[in-house]
């Protein structure tokens, strides 16, 4: 059984009340509880670094925004933190992270758990091209799951979860790629939460949706908020500034990505401490 | 003045365009009819069952169509276990550029591109000779294995190559082993280029000649096990229509037969592959 370790009890009588103004006045579920510690991350393809020397804490059960123009390492960042990195030939990281306290940099690390406990979302919805149903049964079969009921249970809360079911429960065994953009983009979600992760990772997850889909998925994103940790890369200045906590202002100096601020999201926006995170918020720059 | 020149222009391919084609078909269709008129007084269950007799003049083709699937069997057992995994290899296990890759594409094509008579002559002797196989069905299946072998796994591979990348990411950003992604994801995607690649090596072995004469051999009777000697129909018909006199009738009905088998096999590939990626998108 995937162990249940994502529930956080200091959360949970917020969720109905909480807004963005509560983060700043230190409501309880943003009690700082790091769920993701980056200390002095530096990461280079073929010997030419591309990322160099962030540190930050992401904090348990909230939103946190990465924001930046294109080719800043706001990608890159964020394929690290479930070492999809790896994939990439020529890649390499330096510097640590600790997710709950183990340190995922670690190259004896059981790298397909981490993918498991940290679910991750694509800018181009990625189903894969077998029906609705197997999307989400395959990768709970293959991490171990065997009975019907359960996964039957699970297939149908993830897809609950992201308000597909009603949508989808008569053509459970169609293909997954007649569905509409945004639907596939909520399946891939669905498909990820089956996993039961800690962690949801999301590349600009409303980038090629139409308006409409892209509203529903935020929604969705926004529902996520306390149950799961939530990081997410967006040029959408205006949807990081609804749907996050906290915000992360990445730039390129000199070709390589750097982070320049972060904070909680109101006050970057709102009182950027450095000029570069003013100039970009404001428009004037990138 | 100019517009009149490029709607000239425009004609003009048009016309070139449909000429190929018109070419190409009418080529085709030539050769067709002249096997369907000349080979169909032949055809009849009494060919299709009986041995050939008086060199196969008279008879039937019973004992060739029996060589025939079992040296496409032996050939197709081999080339698809052997092929799946070449391809896998160059297309997943090794980065593009790879030194050891590109000297294993560089010798597939050349490979492909190697007279069968060359085949036939290294079938004769690795397996007649060497392996101590003899005139086989054996050793004609795996030498037509060793032809398909190319076509096969550069097809496959170049399938595999053109999966999208997302899926890929996809797979691996949910913890699938390589596994899994390859057998639930990769495979199915690429299956239409497997079949492709199935087709045309079919074609290629159903089509050989000389590598059988070699390997094979030329005996007409049924034959008893896989290590008996056989004939293959497109041996039998060149026999016939090069060193029977009075065996064109029979040359013909057995060329007839080989396109309707042919035809048939495709099918088969065609219906197989859709069955194979139609259960996958189902519940299992």
């Amino acid at each position: 059984m995937i162990p249940d370790d994502i529930k956080l009890s200091g959360c949970a009588p917020f969720l109905t009340t909480y807004t963005l103004g509560e983060v700043e006045q230190g409501a309880a579920c943003c009690v700082p509880i790091p769920h993701i510690q980056v200390e002095n991350l530096c990461v280079s393809y073929h010997g030419k670094p591309v990322l160099e020397g962030v540190s930050l804490d992401i904090n348990k059960g909230c939103i946190t925004a990465l924001i930046g123009p294109s080719g800043c390492g706001k990608t890159t960042f964020l394929s690290t933190l479930n070492r999809l990195v790896d994939l990439i030939p020529g890649s390499r990281v330096q510097g640590r992270i600790r997710i709950d306290g183990v340190d995922v940099t670690d190259p004896s690390l059981d790298v397909l758990g981490l993918r498991r406990k940290v679910g991750m979302i694509f800018q181009k919805p990625n189903p894969f091209p077998i029906s609705i149903r197997r999307n989400i049964e395959m990768p709970l079969r293959e991490h171990g799951l065997r009975q019907r009921d359960d996964i039957n249970e699970r297939v149908e809360r993830a897809l609950r979860d992201v308000g597909l079911w009603e949508e989808v429960r008569g053509r459970l065994d169609t293909s997954a790629l007649a569905l509409s953009g945004g639907q596939q983009q909520r399946l891939c979600i669905a498909r990820a939460l089956a996993l039961e992760p800690s962690i949801l990772l999301m590349d600009e997850p409303c980038s090629a949706l139409d308006p409409i889909a892209s509203a529903v998925v935020e929604g969705l994103i926004q529902s996520l908020r306390n149950r799961y940790t939530v990081v997410i890369v967006t040029h959408n200045l205006a949807q990081a500034r609804r749907v996050a906590n906290y915000a992360a202002f990445f730039w390129m100096t000199e070709h390589v990505g750097k982070l320049i601020e972060f904070g909680y999201c109101q006050s970057l926006f709102e009182s950027p401490s450095h000029e570069l995170t003013a100039a970009y918020v404001t428009g004037i720059n990138g | 003045m100019l517009k009149s020149y490029f709607r000239l222009n425009d004609q003009m391919l048009t016309i070139i365009v449909w000429f190929s084609v018109v070419l190409v078909i009418s080529g085709f269709l030539w050769l067709l009819s002249d096997i369907v008129i000349h080979g169909i007084a032949k055809l009849n269950v009494g060919f299709l069952v009986n041995a050939p007799e008086n060199a196969g003049r008279d008879g039937g083709i019973g004992s060739i169509l029996v060589s025939t699937l079992l040296i496409l069997g032996v050939a197709l057992l081999a080339t698809i276990p052997l092929g799946l995994g070449t391809a896998v290899y160059l297309s997943e296990y090794t980065y593009r550029g790879n030194a050891m890759a590109r000297s294993i594409r560089l010798s597939l094509d050349v490979l492909a591109g190697v007279p069968s008579i060359v085949f036939g002559l290294f079938g004769n002797a690795l397996f007649c000779i060497w392996l101590g196989l003899g005139f086989s069905i054996l050793s004609g299946g795996l030498t037509l294995a060793c032809m398909m072998l190319p076509i096969f796994i550069r097809l496959t591979e170049s399938g595999l190559a053109a999966v999208a990348i997302e899926w890929r990411h996809g797979a691996s950003a949910l913890g699938l082993t390589h596994v899994a992604a390859l057998w639930h994801i990769l495979l199915p995607a690429a299956a239409p280029a497997i079949t492709a690649g199935l087709m045309l090596s079919i074609g290629r072995a159903l089509a050989e000649t000389a590598a059988l004469i070699f390997t094979s051999g030329y005996v007409d009777r049924m034959p008893d096990s896989l290590s008996d000697s056989g004939r293959a129909l497109s041996v039998h018909i060149y026999d016939l229509s090069m060193n029977v006199t009075g065996g064109d009738a029979s040359a013909y009905g057995s060329a007839l037969v080989l396109i309707v088998l042919l035809i048939i096999i495709y099918s088969l590939v065609v219906s197989l592959t859709d069955h194979f990626l139609s259960k996958r998108i189902a519940t299992s």
